[in-house]
């Protein structure tokens, strides 16, 4: 994985001429994942589609707090 | 140490419902005694709170704020003024509610506080020595929480009551979740400032409750890390609810003045798994240890607010952060920074043979910093942000959703949703896909029971031994209203540690009553 060869060598400060692509901000799930942990994923994914709110967009603005300390 | 959770409340069917009169129905809810629990006690009420210690305006620099200075929700040594709240409009009715609901407080049998603090229950757990004990009783809240909303939900007139353990809504508001560290006075402030600070920049990755949208209100798209990063807008500073600092200077130790000091950490997120809650409690008490000794490695960090939010922001990790040294090292770096401290300081104090607390925490920090280098979805069954990331991924893959799709911010609030039917994390814990440190059954004892080895002991076991006679409790008191007295006794509990079963177990098992402890404490003297 592109991101964790730059993690390790940034941690040792060696080959720091070696220019690597920045890393996009949220790292692609499933990108080091098995295709076992991807039906693991899916079935997940499927539980929690059943108990999700059933309209998202009236939830979300209706969800207001005050605020606290 | 002890945690102390405000939770977000919604009622479904009432939208426009007052969220202090709904708090309110909380503790009401809780207060009383179960539906169908055994015969009720006659004329049980809730226990009231002892305010007559609190001194939120004294700041640990040294001066007192001016009252008429202070913003009215920095005066929490008053019952709050609720006035503020009733529409003009509003019947009389509506008032009296406001007010009854503004007051709602309770002690619990555990040693805990449930009550309304501002716009928002609030469940503030016993004190605990160790890290596992607050993961503990803080899991015991998270189930006080699910009753009461089980009762004021089955309640007859009342509607759907939802709970949440999150730190905001996405629109701009933000409610804590604090951990309080009994510290001795003797420790310079500023040597707690500079350790902390930094601290609090890197600990993000691993007790981060992770976040849809960035900023207050949310107005940039994306993911983050921390629920509260946005809201902390100064270095230290005594208020809790503007202007928020990354280091709270309240001095308000609810404990012998000279001796203690109690830190005040209100920059954390509420925690769902409990390795997080571990490791945020057990690396901040580590950190603790080391300042207390003299032996904290200077590890400053350039523009820590900015930087809060920088480390925030980027999920992938690579964001680094500028020492003053000049030095440059992603959050994850600053942590091994501390952890290997950490691991030279506790050889040094305990050599091969490490208590099992401390060994846990270091090795679980090690492991989980390991694996956030290697591929941070390898913390998935430990650490928030984590498996909230994990399953917001997963949505965005499979329905190609892009981060502002109103589906990735209902995960978000339905994260942290206590129902452990709707909750999405009960449903991970459900599937055993979420690492537990305890079983249902101790956490179940933990809601009733409190700690031993506090003064916690003292105060749950009084409310459950004497219940009406505790007029009042607070963290150092306990006020007893016994017959043939006709002034109220308080008893005051100012050292932490004591109060504790082996201390006072034999006396409370001697005294049937409230006036027979009233009795033994003041040594037979004649009732006034």
């Amino acid at each position: 994985m592109a991101g964790q060869e730059q993690r390790r060598h940034e941690r040792r400060e060696v080959e720091t001429d070696e220019v690597v692509e920045p890393v996009p901000p949220a790292p692609a799930a499933g990108a080091a994942t098995t295709s076992a942990s991807d039906s693991e994923v899916d079935d997940l994914l499927d539980e929690i589609d059943d108990v999700l709110e059933a309209n998202a967009e009236t939830f979300v603005r209706s969800f207001v707090q005050k605020g606290g300390e | 140490m002890g945690l102390e959770t405000e939770f977000g409340i919604s009622a479904p069917g009432e939208p426009g419902a007052s969220a202090v009169v709904l708090s309110g129905r909380v503790v009401a809810a809780y207060a009383q005694p179960a539906p169908g629990s055994g015969p009720v006690r006659r004329g049980r009420r809730p226990t009231r709170w002892d305010y007559a210690d609190e001194a939120p305006l004294r700041d640990a620099r040294g001066f007192e704020l001016d009252r008429a200075r202070a913003h009215a929700s920095q005066l929490t040594d008053v019952p709050p003024d609720v006035a503020a709240e009733v529409r003009p409009s509003a019947g009389l009715h509506v008032a009296e509610e406001l007010e009854e609901a503004g007051l709602a407080n309770t002690v619990l049998t555990n040693g805990a506080r449930l009550y309304v603090d501002h716009a928002h229950p609030e469940y503030s757990g016993p004190e605990v020595t160790t890290p596992r004990d607050a993961v503990l009783w803080d899991l015991a809240g998270d189930e006080v929480a699910r009753e009461a909303m089980r009762r004021v939900s089955a309640s007859p007139g009342l509607g759907e009551l939802v709970l949440y353990k999150n730190n905001t809504d996405g629109k701009g508001a933000s409610y804590g979740t604090h951990e309080n560290y009994l510290v001795p006075r003797s420790v310079p402030f500023r040597d707690l400032v500079r350790a902390l600070v930094p601290f609090f920049v890197s600990r993000q990755v691993v007790a981060g409750a992770g976040r849809v949208g960035r900023g207050q209100t949310g107005e940039q798209t994306g993911f983050q890390l921390s629920q509260r990063a946005d809201f902390f807008e100064t270095e230290v500073g005594l208020e809790t609810t503007l202007k928020r600092p990354l280091v709270n200077t309240r001095d308000e130790p609810h404990a012998t003045a000279e001796l203690w000091r109690r830190l005040h950490v209100i920059v954390g997120d509420a925690n769902l798994s409990p390795v997080a809650t571990l490791l945020k409690t057990g690396t901040t008490s580590l950190v603790l240890a080391m300042v207390e000794a003299g032996e904290m490695p200077d590890l400053s960090v350039e523009q820590p607010v900015a930087a809060v939010r920088a480390v925030s922001h980027d999920p992938s990790l690579q964001h680094l952060l500028t020492l003053r040294t000049g030095e440059r090292l992603t959050a994850v770096q600053l942590q091994w920074r501390h952890l290997e401290a950490a691991r030279a300081f506790v050889a040094r104090r305990q050599g091969d043979a490490v208590d099992p607390d401390t060994a846990e925490v270091l090795d679980r920090w090690e492991q989980v910093l390991t694996d956030l280098e290697a591929d941070p979805l390898r913390c998935a069954d430990r650490l928030d942000w984590v498996a909230k990331l994990r399953l917001l991924e997963g949505f965005r893959r499979r329905e190609d959703l892009s981060w502002d799709a109103a589906r990735l911010h209902l995960i978000d609030i339905q994260y942290a949703d206590l129902r452990p039917e709707r909750g999405l994390h009960a449903r991970l814990v459900g599937r055993g896909a979420v690492e537990t440190l305890h079983t249902p059954a101790e956490v179940a004892h933990a809601v009733t029971t409190p700690p031993e080895d506090t003064r916690a002991w003292f105060r749950g076991e009084c409310v459950r031994r004497y219940g009406d006679a505790v007029a009042a409790a607070s963290w150092d008191s306990v006020v007893l209203d016994v017959p043939g007295r006709t002034s109220l006794q308080r008893v005051p509990v100012l050292e932490p540690l004591r109060g504790t079963r082996a201390a006072v177990g034999a006396l409370l098992d001697r005294c049937g009553t409230a006036a027979d402890l009233v009795a033994a404490l003041t040594g037979g003297r004649p009732a006034s």
